[in-house]
Parts: C-alpha cells; sequence; structure tokens
C-alpha cells in the first residue's frame, strides 16, 4: 500500500536558527562549501484503506503545517511492508 | 457580583495554578476549565496559561487549538468573551487564528528566563485598560519559542490599528520582529501576551506587581461592557 509522505518546511523568507546552527557547525567537520542548511519535517501517513492525497492535503494545512510560517508538499511512496503490519 | 474568570487546563499547562491565583488577588473568582470539556461554566472571561500543552509536539499550541473547550472559546471571543493567551496561551490563540501572526523559535536558539520591561502601547483593549499608554511594566519573560512573526503587510496592520499592545524595551529577548510582545485582535477583547503578567501579582514572589494590571483590567472591562 502506498503511504502518503508530507514534507513541511518553513517559507524561505522565515529565518530558520536550527538550520543556520548546524550551517555554522559544519565548518567544525572539514565541511566548508555549504552555503545553507534549512530544516523541516517529513510526515508519514498511512491510511487504512487507500490514501486518500486529497484528504492528506486537508491534514496538512489544518495541524501538520501553519500556513504563516510554513508550507507543505504531499506526495505517495512505494512501501514493501503492508500498511496494517505497523502496529 | 464577583467576575467569574476561568482558567483552562491542558495537559502540560504550567501555570494554571499561578494564574488563578492572580485572578484571586485582582478581586475576582477562578474558575478551572478543563481542556476536554466544552462548557465554559458561565464565566466572564477566559486564561489560557503558559505551559507546554499536549507537550508542544507538532508545534506550540497546534493540538491545543483542537481541544474541545477550544472550539467553545473560539466561537465566544468572536462574541467578545475576554480571552489571555499567556506564553503557551499566547502560541495557542495564533494556531487557532484568532490572532494573527506565530511564535517560532528564538532567534538565538536559548530559553530566555528573566524579569523583562515592557511598553504598554495600547490601553483600549479589555486587558490594559488599567494601564497608562506609554506606562513601562516589569514582568517575567520565560520562553523558548517567542519569536513573534507575521509578514509585513499583517505587521503594518497591528501597528496602523493600534494592534500592538506590549512591546519588549531594554533588549528584545527572542528576536520578535518589531519587538511585539503582546498583540490584540480588531475588537480587543482576545489578547496574547509572551512574558507573564500572572508571576509578577505580589511581592513575595514577582519582580513587581504590575502584571496585576492585566487582570484587574478585565474586570473594569467587565463593569462597563453591556450586559
Amino acid at each position: 500500500m502506498p503511504r502518503v509522505v508530507v514534507d513541511v518546511m518553513l517559507k524561505p523568507e522565515i529565518l530558520d536558527p536550527q538550520g543556520q546552527a548546524v550551517a555554522n557547525a559544519l565548518p567544525r567537520l572539514g565541511v566548508n562549501d555549504v552555503a545553507s542548511v534549512r530544516i523541516g519535517r517529513r510526515i508519514e501517513i498511512d491510511f487504512t484503506g487507500e490514501p486518500d492525497l486529497d484528504r492528506a492535503r486537508e491534514i496538512a494545512d489544518k495541524l501538520l503545517a501553519n500556513p504563516v510560517i510554513e508550507d507543505f508538499t504531499v506526495h505517495l511512496v512505494e512501501t514493501d511492508e503492508p500498511a496494517d503490519a505497523r502496529s | 457580583m464577583t467576575a467569574r474568570v476561568g482558567v483552562v487546563t491542558f495537559p502540560g499547562s504550567l501555570d494554571d495554578g499561578d494564574a488563578a491565583r492572580a485572578v484571586r488577588i485582582a478581586g475576582a473568582e477562578p474558575v478551572r476549565l478543563w481542556h476536554g470539556d466544552p462548557q465554559l461554566h458561565g464565566v466572564d472571561a477566559v486564561v489560557l496559561p503558559g505551559g507546554f500543552s499536549y507537550g508542544d509536539y507538532l508545534r506550540c499550541g497546534a493540538i491545543a487549538r483542537f481541544a474541545p473547550v477550544m472550539e467553545t472559546i473560539v466561537d465566544a471571543a468572536a462574541g467578545g468573551l475576554p480571552v489571555l493567551g499567556i506564553c503557551n496561551g499566547f502560541q495557542i490563540l495564533c494556531e487557532a487564528h484568532l490572532l494573527p501572526g506565530a511564535l517560532t523559535r528564538n532567534q538565538h536558539l536559548h530559553f530566555r528566563n528573566r524579569d523583562q520591561l515592557l511598553r504598554i502601547e495600547s490601553t483600549t483593549t479589555a486587558w490594559t485598560n488599567a494601564f497608562q499608554p506609554g506606562q513601562k511594566v516589569l514582568i517575567p519573560v520565560k520562553n523558548g519559542e517567542g519569536c513573534y512573526v507575521a509578514d509585513t503587510a499583517t505587521l503594518d496592520e497591528l501597528e496602523a490599528e493600534g494592534r500592538v499592545v506590549a512591546r519588549y524595551v531594554g533588549g528584545n529577548p527572542n528576536g520578535s520582529q518589531r519587538d511585539i510582545a503582546a498583540i490584540t485582535n480588531p475588537a480587543g477583547n482576545v489578547v496574547g501576551i509572551m512574558p507573564h503578567p500572572e508571576h509578577a501579582v505580589e511581592a513575595l514572589t514577582g519582580p513587581s506587581l504590575d502584571g496585576l494590571g492585566f487582570f484587574t483590567s478585565v474586570l473594569k472591562h467587565l463593569v462597563g461592557a453591556p450586559a
């Protein structure tokens, strides 16, 4: 059964202090060619029946993302395991 | 008749006890409300206290917004019920779209806990009419996600309509845009504030008694409000 994946990212104009902190730590790993890091959230949703992208968008718009500060995208990914095996 | 001011307890609320105490010290009767109970039990005003409702999972206030009590509060606020959201309560009011904008991670990423000077910018709201315009007050601030953000049009609208209720002075503790510490809705009955007036209501525990003004304001408002 395909799984619905929702990716939530801060809007480009919203400062991401977490991403900045990570970017600032990279030189300590010897990484000096990263211009910026932005941190978001990935949410995986398994429906009991057929995945419903419209329903997932509604969930994302109302709860998973705050449209004031965040954008989201919704897409399907194939999974090997059946949804009901993940209790 | 003593005014009845509800204080909501969500799972993870921390300052509901202090908020109820502040209501009592101001001269009203605190009424404890439960997140899972949609009834407001006849209260005249509501305080959403600070804390970490529902563990602040997902985003601060995002899950509390869907609590049964909040559905009732959103409707009642549209009808003029005075609502004060403090810290996490402010975050909940933004998530519930009773106030515009959002509260995000402090820009410096540190939790800030200190006594904070504020300037009261609007004294026409239900929660600030006991202050003088421009009055400086000292109340504690304690937050990790108190950075107020909104798009420029919203910020300009808040400023033009006099809906910035308080600003940080003497240093912005979290990077809030335009030093905003508190805002109100167009009707002035809903106020969200990041610092904690309920922690500044008596000499033993607070840096001042300045916080009391928010709670005495709503009593003044209720006396003057048309029934």
